[in-house]
């Protein structure tokens, strides 16, 4: 309780602040990677019985309009003897408050967390009603390795298994557009995936059949060209108010959100959105643009802006967030307990806060961890997370004229050595460019960490 | 009561002299360096190695003059057994024994006879100041790190990059032993027989005493006042006064004026002859405070913290092991293997600055003690002279950036077999890539393909053997590509 009065004071003392102290509040919550706090969000009781829901096209079923994205599950600090990272005590407590405040839908696949996403979260449903929630899985073979009939068999029946459910509500055909057609046709089409999941639909053991899209937007189209076919029941695609018009200066390969909304609406075709945050950069957004926000709305996340945008499109069945954190469920479940939609003002100030983001160096990393393991030992996704923080900081001089270059040099160095052990640094980078092509946002990898290698290196001797 | 100056001058000075000199080896950060490192450098045996003629003279003028000062407050290793020898609080414990000359002379003959035969690891295991660096580098700095480390961790939890953390890690097995032995060999010296090292083993000692028996100004005892109860003889922790006698063994008083108060009758005086006395009245000083030396004894445990980082999807990195280098590499500013070998004492304080962790005390023979470079754990960096800055014995000379940068200390020679182009197929260059002098360059093992591999080639003349391609090899345990060092430097 005193935790709650704590946070609600600061609210007050904002409130009395007004607008200066509040952009200077921002500095605190805007950027900060590390803090569990999304920050200068109000404490107050969260209701339970708030929750927006949609109802789905196909079944009919209400799905709450926040889902819980299970991509980032909370890690122990050594994993166990079977080699499992999920610390799934943090899972069970964070997945039985997500259903006790109306949350029902859960994304999964075969690949998250090393593997174990499918176990955990299939143990920690287990303790709950199967009405009260309903289960996206994917399936997942991206290696060429299971491409075959019966490697892909192999994972669809796996999942069942590591979930321990009898159906699935939500089964997707995993990551299409990455590899082209090619892979689309290796995958699904030539080894008579796509007609076995279409006859599991019709058959009751998966409730619903979609596909996740990213890159190539000729598979998307191809697909769509198909849905008279095989009546797609949902689509996932990646939706945020930088993606809408600027999805190609984020990632050369990514269309445009608005492109891909108005051919699903034009289809009826419901949508399941992902990365609303950007791989969470939207809840990290550079300090002066995360001021603007806090100006308008002083006690709300940045994030909740993100998600209030996504939850705003009528096509939108819902939208996942990788929470690993309690206050990261809570801070979402109060931008969507309920849902307070944006107003055309608002919309008009978050395209405006893309069109000035876009401006800022920052690698369109999401930490997914697709491209991990390096086989050198790279921590990728922690030295772009490192790289873009500093950015959104202020702490990336570019010249050593800069006011800040001293404070800003040692930041970016101290704290380059703090998130990034010494020998998982870019300088390690060897540009074998293993990594590239696992990445969903087509980030060059070996170039980017060359390129902060080389800034890294300027920095160090005192030469930017 | 009237305090005797003499002795709180020494006492202040040495105290100023201990903590800069303990903190110039604790300081991983450099910063002391510009203000403290000095002190380094007018150490007798260092000012010798480096012929420092300025200081060697008026270090040998002040002990003429002054007797063995030097051995009271400037030498650190003197101070600390002062302050070790404290731990016995026992009173008048202290009696005159005769100087083992024999022993002395040994010592000293040992040091101008390795000096001469340019053994620099005998030179190094007898210099007094290299001793008291190598206990402070290798048994009190990790100490030290430890609490560094765990302001660091604060920090780093209130988002303030006040401290940053520091790796700590076995440098030389054979030093820390050496150190170590040294440390108790004079722990139960001191607390038994106060300066009975300086006066028996430490050839610096011997050498100034032999000097401080002509010193003009000196302790005398007027023995008409003296009544020959011996009680400054107790208190001597040089042991060097024979109250039967009346007289004292010159080349062991180390000018501590400890006990001129001792004496009731005001017999002892330190001067230039001896003069009419003026009656003294005895200062207890017994019970004088504690140096807070100790404190930094008491730090945080020396438990490393684990990596916090999350290693669930990361590839394990095996450790490097060093190559066998056919000769060993010196930093830059050594000019030469033979230089660096014949001057360096062995102190330490080039390893204990160096922030990449290059120098560590070797394990050869001839050089043990002496640093020498290597590339496990990160590589000698353009921007940085550090160790050619603190270098007190002249074995690294101070060198420029612009210098350093031309310097060829050795030079990168690639193994095939270890190289991952080989071993797994991938492209690299990583060696190329990081070059500061652009020396390596990578050509295509098929000229006519233009999908053909690269392997990495080291134009000699212009590596200077940094070691950034061996740092940065992804080959482990052992790198694909590594430096050999050369026996005298080059300017490319």
């Amino acid at each position: 309780m005193s935790d709650i009065k704590k946070k609600t004071n600061r609210r007050d003392f904002l409130k009395l602040m007004g607008g200066g102290a509040v952009a200077s509040a921002a500095t605190f919550s805007g950027c900060n990677a590390n803090s569990l706090s999304r920050g200068g969000t109000s404490l107050n009781e969260i209701p339970t019985d708030s929750m927006s829901y949609r109802n789905a096209n196909s079944t009919g079923n209400k799905v709450s309009v926040l889902g819980y994205g299970c991509m980032r599950w909370p890690l122990l600090p050594t994993p166990k003897a079977d080699g499992n990272v999920i610390d799934q005590e943090a899972v069970n407590e964070l997945i039985d408050y997500a259903i006790k405040h109306g949350v029902n839908y859960f994304d999964t696949s075969p690949v998250y967390v090393q593997g174990f996403s499918e176990g955990a979260t299939g143990i920690a449903l287990k303790r709950h009603p199967r009405d009260k929630f309903m289960i996206a899985t994917k399936l997942s073979n991206f290696s060429p390795e299971t491409w075959s009939r019966e490697a892909s068999l192999k994972m669809y029946h796996n999942s069942f298994e590591k979930l321990q459910v009898e159906y699935i509500d939500y089964m997707l055909l995993h990551g299409i557009g990455m590899g082209g057609m090619d892979a689309l046709n290796g995958r699904y089409i030539n080894n008579g995936m796509l007609d076995f999941l279409v006859e599991e639909r019709e058959s009751g053991r998966i409730r619903n059949l979609g596909f996740s899209y990213h890159g190539d937007i000729s598979v998307f189209d191809y697909l769509l060209s198909m849905h008279d076919e095989i009546k797609w029941d949902f689509v996932q695609i990646q939706l945020n108010y930088v993606d809408w018009h600027h999805a190609k200066e984020v990632n050369q390969r990514n269309t445009n959100a608005e492109y891909l909304i108005g051919e699903l609406s034009k289809r009826d075709i419901q949508a399941v959105i992902m990365e609303p945050l950007l791989g969470g950069r939207l809840a990290k957004l550079p300090d002066y643009l995360a001021g603007k926000l806090k100006q308008q709305e002083p006690d709300k996340s940045v994030a909740s802006w993100a998600f209030r945008y996504a939850g705003s499109f009528d096509n939108v069945l819902t939208v996942l967030s990788g929470m690993t954190y309690m206050e990261h469920l809570q801070d979402n479940l109060r931008s969507y307990a309920p849902l307070q939609r944006l107003t055309n003002e608002e919309f008009e100030l978050l395209y405006d806060t893309a069109t000035k983001m876009i401006e800022y160096p920052l690698i369109a990393c999401t930490s997914c961890q697709y491209c991990m393991p390096c086989p050198y030992g790279i921590d990728i996704p922690s030295v772009f997370q490192h790289y873009n923080r500093c950015v959104c900081e202020d702490n990336y001089p570019s010249d050593n004229q800069d006011i800040n270059y001293t404070e800003a040099r040692r930041a970016f160095l101290i704290g380059y050595d703090r998130s990034v052990p010494k020998l998982r640094q870019a300088n390690h980078c060897i540009g074998c460019d293993q990594c590239s092509h696992h990445c969903p946002q087509a980030i060059k990898i070996p170039q980017e960490l060359m390129r902060i290698d080389n800034y890294v290196e300027r920095l160090k001797q005192d030469k930017t | 009561m009237k305090i005797n100056r003499l002795r709180q001058i020494r006492r202040i000075t040495a105290t100023f002299f201990i903590v800069a000199m303990t903190l110039l080896f604790l300081d991983f950060t450099g910063t002391l360096h510009g203000w403290m490192g000095w002190m380094a450098k007018i150490q007798f045996l260092p000012a010798v190695m480096a012929i420092n003629t300025g200081i060697i003279i008026s270090l040998i003028v002040i002990t003429l003059l002054f007797g063995r000062v030097y051995c009271s407050v400037i030498c650190p290793l003197g101070i600390f057994q002062d302050i070790i020898s404290r731990i016995n609080k026992k009173k008048n414990r202290f009696k005159y024994s005769k100087s083992i000359l024999w022993l002395r002379y040994t010592t000293l003959a040992m040091l101008l006879i390795a000096f001469f035969a340019g053994m620099g690891s005998i030179v190094a295991l007898l210099d007094p100041y290299s001793a008291f660096g190598r206990i402070i580098s290798n048994i009190f700095a990790p100490i030290y790190q430890c609490g560094n480390n765990l302001l660091a961790y604060l920090a780093e939890r209130a988002d303030s990059y006040a401290f940053y953390e520091k790796e700590i890690w076995m440098k030389s097995l054979g030093t820390f032993a050496i150190a170590s032995v040294t440390l108790i060999v004079l722990i139960v010296l001191a607390i038994k027989g106060g300066r009975a090292y300086c006066n028996t083993i430490c050839p610096v000692g011997t050498l100034l005493g032999t000097l401080s028996r002509y010193s003009i100004y000196k302790i005398r005892i007027d023995e008409s006042r003296c009544n020959g109860c011996g009680l400054c003889a107790r208190n001597c922790k040089a042991a060097c006064i024979n109250s039967k006698n009346h007289s004292i063994d010159y080349s062991e008083c180390v000018a501590c004026f400890n006990c001129i108060d001792k004496c009731n009758k005001g017999a002892l005086r330190y001067e230039r002859s001896v003069k009419k006395e003026i009656a003294h009245e005895r200062v207890d000083s017994s019970r004088r405070t504690m140096l807070t030396f100790a404190g930094s004894m008491i730090a945080a445990s020396a438990v490393k913290a684990q990596e916090s980082k999350m290693d669930g999807g990361l590839a394990f990195i095996e450790d490097k092991k060093i190559p066998k280098r056919n000769t060993a590499i010196v930093p830059p500013g050594a000019y030469s293997i033979r230089n660096f070998t014949r001057r360096c004492t062995g102190c330490q304080l080039c390893v204990s600055v160096c922030p990449n962790q290059v120098l560590r005390p070797s394990t050869g023979l001839s050089t043990f003690l002496q640093p020498e470079v290597s590339y496990e754990r990160g590589y000698c960096r353009p921007e940085c002279t550090k160790c050619s800055e603190v270098c007190p014995a002249g074995a690294i000379l101070p060198i420029s950036q612009a210098d350093k940068s031309s310097t060829q200390i050795g030079h990168a020679v690639w193994i095939e077999k270890n190289c991952v182009i080989i071993t797994d197929d991938v492209s690299c260059g990583n060696c190329a890539r990081h070059c500061p002098t652009g020396a390596i360059t990578m050509i295509e093992v098929n000229p006519d393909s233009l999908e053909s591999k690269t392997i990495p080639i080291v134009n000699t003349e212009r590596c200077i053997g940094c070691g950034a391609c061996e740092n940065l090899c992804p080959s482990r345990p052992f790198s694909a590509i590594y430096v050999e060092g050369h026996n005298m430097h080059k300017t490319v």
